[in-house]
């Protein structure tokens, strides 16, 4: 038999050991340390309960608790409310001066402020909710400055309502109310239901009428669909719901070709691309004589209406 | 012995726990060393082929990761003599085994080597109902088989189904599927002593260890030792220990015979202890620097310095020859082979088509011994070590422990016995469901 184990030497001074054989105790305790889950218990488990024992046994007590509370608030609050952190001023750029004031107004009350407790999205939220300012950019500057940079509206109509005239910009919302219309007299102005959605389109339509210019008058949005280009000396252009701009300029081409609106033409119906109609102007004199009308009109309507139809081929 | 089989399938499910643990401990308890080895099991193998069976006889699921050997106490023959000195001298192996492989092994898979083995042939007939052979005419055919009366303190150790047969073709493995009458099996029963058992038991009890497995010594030394085709055609393995000198016979892969000798190396210790005088101590050294049995001219002249403490000179300067060593051996190794040989004549040997006989055990390592044993047992003897495993150490391959290198491959890979077999639905409680969805299938 080969052993395994090496083989023990007997030294003469020492008594020989009697049995080589562990004890019962003995050889629990060694299976017991090889278990894995008793190891990392003792290798794990042990150190955490003694950091976690003392901890708890000194936070059970609730004015202990208070206390620690108490000055790391108080810490806190003493780094937070040092001198180099407070906002103070504010400095507003790219506003007209009545914004401005009423910018400044809206965020001063909020200041002098700790920048850590400062809440610049609700600030930014405020200053946006102003109707002439577009965007704004809040930022605080070393100083303890809080730069507001501020995009303005650009109004680029009138609408007129019951209450008065209002400026909207190119996306339809209100910039500010124009208590006289002789102030801005490069706007159009626009009306009816529905028509401070239709911003965008009544711009188009603006544009497409630009031939026009001299003589347009605004626009009437009727059944919150679709728009009356008026014009003045009573004449008014129905234009369809769909690609208005598109009707806008056959009746600019017929205008050019046929000088429609120099005759007695009263609306100009382009509501069905297929079938544009004209109805008469109800000149006084015709009105009071409608025979007369008859016998006038005729001639000039007809060879209109030849002409409609030649200009709605291609 | 309904008992034995029920504890047995307790122990085959202990097994599967343990594997599923992946650490399983192997304890040979032999007449003169106990050897403790740690097996890690690392799931399948990989490569495993159609029948089941893993590349390397399946040794490569498991690595040897703790190995201990200790002094045998309290072992007699293999048999548990005093069951307090051997608790003992299973703890130091177990804790030293532990140590090594870093982990802690709570199921043991042992086996002993003693205990008066017996082989019994059964064989049992039954008609297949439906033409076919299922899982559960394996289990009736099984079932069928009928049981010697093997007496009173007896105990079914190994059953292991050897043969199917289906009408008149035999020689099938796995017999399911086929297609036929009458479906025959002969089983191989080997029985030992209750008492032993219930010893080695006790121990490992009390050593806070779960017995999960038991095999005979001679079986698993031959799965270690003899080479597939032996065991094929037609081998003995002789597993020559301290106590006991195991034998089995295989065929076909199977076992088919086992039967101890109550002799062993530790006799021949005795021998030289007698003869010379001297401790035992000093008789096993004698032994195993000079021992042999082959006797010639040369060992006159090779004086051996008997030595001993006693004080008197003359004693203490004793000197005796090589011949005079060999003669006190030669005549133990020989009763012992003729021991074997009587078993082997008994058991029909002879009509085995190969005649292979393998020495191997710790006391097959005497110089000459495959000579003398060739006089005695034929000429087709060789010495045998056990296979290679991997992770044992050096000191553990050599013959002496080709039993627990056995038994690690028993552990990877037992054979099905009789109880890993369904129970046959003829044995179940009267009203259990499985009754029951025969019955159905029976009547629609």
């Amino acid at each position: 038999m080969r052993s395994l184990i090496a083989l023990r030497r007997h030294r003469p001074g020492r008594p020989s050991r009697r049995d080589p054989a562990p004890s019962r105790l003995a050889f629990r305790m060694q299976r017991l340390w090889l278990t894995p889950g008793f190891w990392r218990l003792l290798r794990v488990g042990l150190p955490l309960c003694l950091i976690v024992l003392p901890v708890t046994a000194y936070l059970a007590d609730d004015g202990r608790r208070a206390a620690i509370g108490a000055a790391a608030g108080d810490l806190r609050r003493q780094i937070q409310e040092r001198p180099e952190f407070m906002v103070t001023a504010v400095a507003v750029e790219g506003a007209s001066a009545p914004v401005g004031r009423a910018v400044r107004a809206l965020v001063e009350p909020a200041l002098p402020a700790s920048s850590f407790t400062l809440d610049l999205a609700a600030l930014r939220a405020t200053v946006a909710a102003v109707d002439a300012v577009a965007t704004a950019d809040l930022r605080i500057r070393p100083g303890g400055i809080l730069q507001i940079e501020i995009t303005e509206r650009r109004p680029a109509i009138l609408l007129r309502r019951a209450a008065g005239l209002e400026m909207l910009d190119a996306t339809g919302h209100r910039v500010a109310t124009l208590l006289d219309r002789a102030a801005r007299p490069d706007l159009a102005v626009i009306a009816g239901a529905g028509a401070r959605d239709a911003v965008p389109e009544a711009l188009a339509v603006l544009a497409a009428a630009a031939p026009l210019a001299g003589r347009v008058r605004g626009l009437v949005r009727r059944g919150e669909r679709r728009w009356d280009l008026v014009l003045d000396r009573g004449q008014r252009i129905l234009l369809p719901a769909e690609a208005p701009e598109a009707a806008v300029a056959r009746v600019i081409v017929l205008d050019a070709a046929a000088d429609l609106f120099g005759r007695t033409v009263g609306d100009v119906d382009m509501r069905n691309g297929q079938r544009p109609t004209l109805r008469p102007l109800p000149a006084p004199s015709v009105a009071a004589d409608p025979a007369g009308g008859e016998a006038g009109a005729p001639d000039n309507l007809q060879s209109l209406s030849a002409t409609v139809v030649k200009v709605s081929q291609p | 012995m309904t008992d034995l089989y029920q504890s047995q399938r307790a122990m085959r499910n202990l097994r599967r726990a343990a594997l599923q643990r992946g650490v399983v401990a192997i304890l040979d308890v032999g007449s003169s060393k106990i050897a403790c080895l740690v097996l890690r099991f690392d799931g399948e193998a990989a490569g495993a082929r159609e029948d089941g069976q893993a590349p390397l006889a399946g040794q490569s699921a498991f690595r040897v990761i703790g190995a201990a050997t200790t002094r045998s106490r309290g072992v007699r023959f293999g048999e548990i003599d005093a069951i307090a000195e051997t608790e003992r001298a299973i703890r130091t192996a177990v804790q030293a085994a532990q140590k090594m492989a870093q982990t802690r092994v709570d199921h043991v898979i042992a086996c002993l080597s003693g205990a008066r083995p017996r082989s019994y042939g059964l064989a049992g007939e039954i008609a297949l109902a439906d033409g076919q052979v299922g899982e559960q005419d394996v289990s009736r055919v099984l079932a069928a088989c009928d049981v010697p009366d093997f007496g009173q303190g007896r105990e079914a150790l190994h059953a292991h189904p050897v043969n199917f047969a289906i009408d008149h073709r035999t020689g099938f493995g796995d017999p399911r599927g086929h297609v036929g009458n009458r479906l025959a099996a002969d089983m191989h029963l080997l029985t030992i002593d209750t008492a032993a058992v219930q010893n080695l038991a006790y121990c490992i009890k009390r050593c806070d260890l779960e017995l999960a497995g038991i095999a005979s010594s001679a079986y698993v030394s031959g799965l270690a030792s003899l080479v597939e085709d032996e065991q094929e055609l037609g081998a003995a393995c002789i597993d020559m220990g301290g106590g006991a000198t195991g034998i089995s016979i295989f065929i076909k892969k199977h076992m088919i015979f086992a039967e101890s000798v109550r002799l062993g190396g530790d006799h021949v210790t005795g021998d030289i202890a007698k003869g010379l005088q001297v401790p035992m101590a000093t008789a096993e050294r004698i032994k195993t620097y000079h021992g042999g049995v082959q006797a010639t001219g040369m060992d006159d002249r090779e004086m051996i310095e008997i030595g001993a403490d006693c004080g008197d000179w003359e004693k203490d300067r004793r000197r005796v020859s090589r011949t005079e060593l060999i003669g006190i051996i030669r005549p133990r190794v020989e009763e012992v082979l003729e021991e074997v040989r009587t078993i082997l004549d008994a058991a029909g040997f002879d009509h085995l088509p190969s005649q292979q006989i393998v020495l191997t055990g710790g006391a097959s390592q005497l110089p000459g011994l495959d000579g003398l044993a060739a006089r005695i047992l034929g000429q087709t003897v060789r010495l045998g070590r056990p296979l290679r495993v991997q992770g044992l150490p050096q000191a553990a391959t050599g013959a002496a422990f080709s039993s627990t290198v056995g038994l690690c491959l028993f552990a990877a890979h037992p054979q099905d016995e009789w109880w890993d077999f369904a129970i046959p639905a003829e044995r179940y409680p009267a009203r259990s469901l499985r009754r029951a969805m025969k019955w159905f299938k029976d009547n629609w």
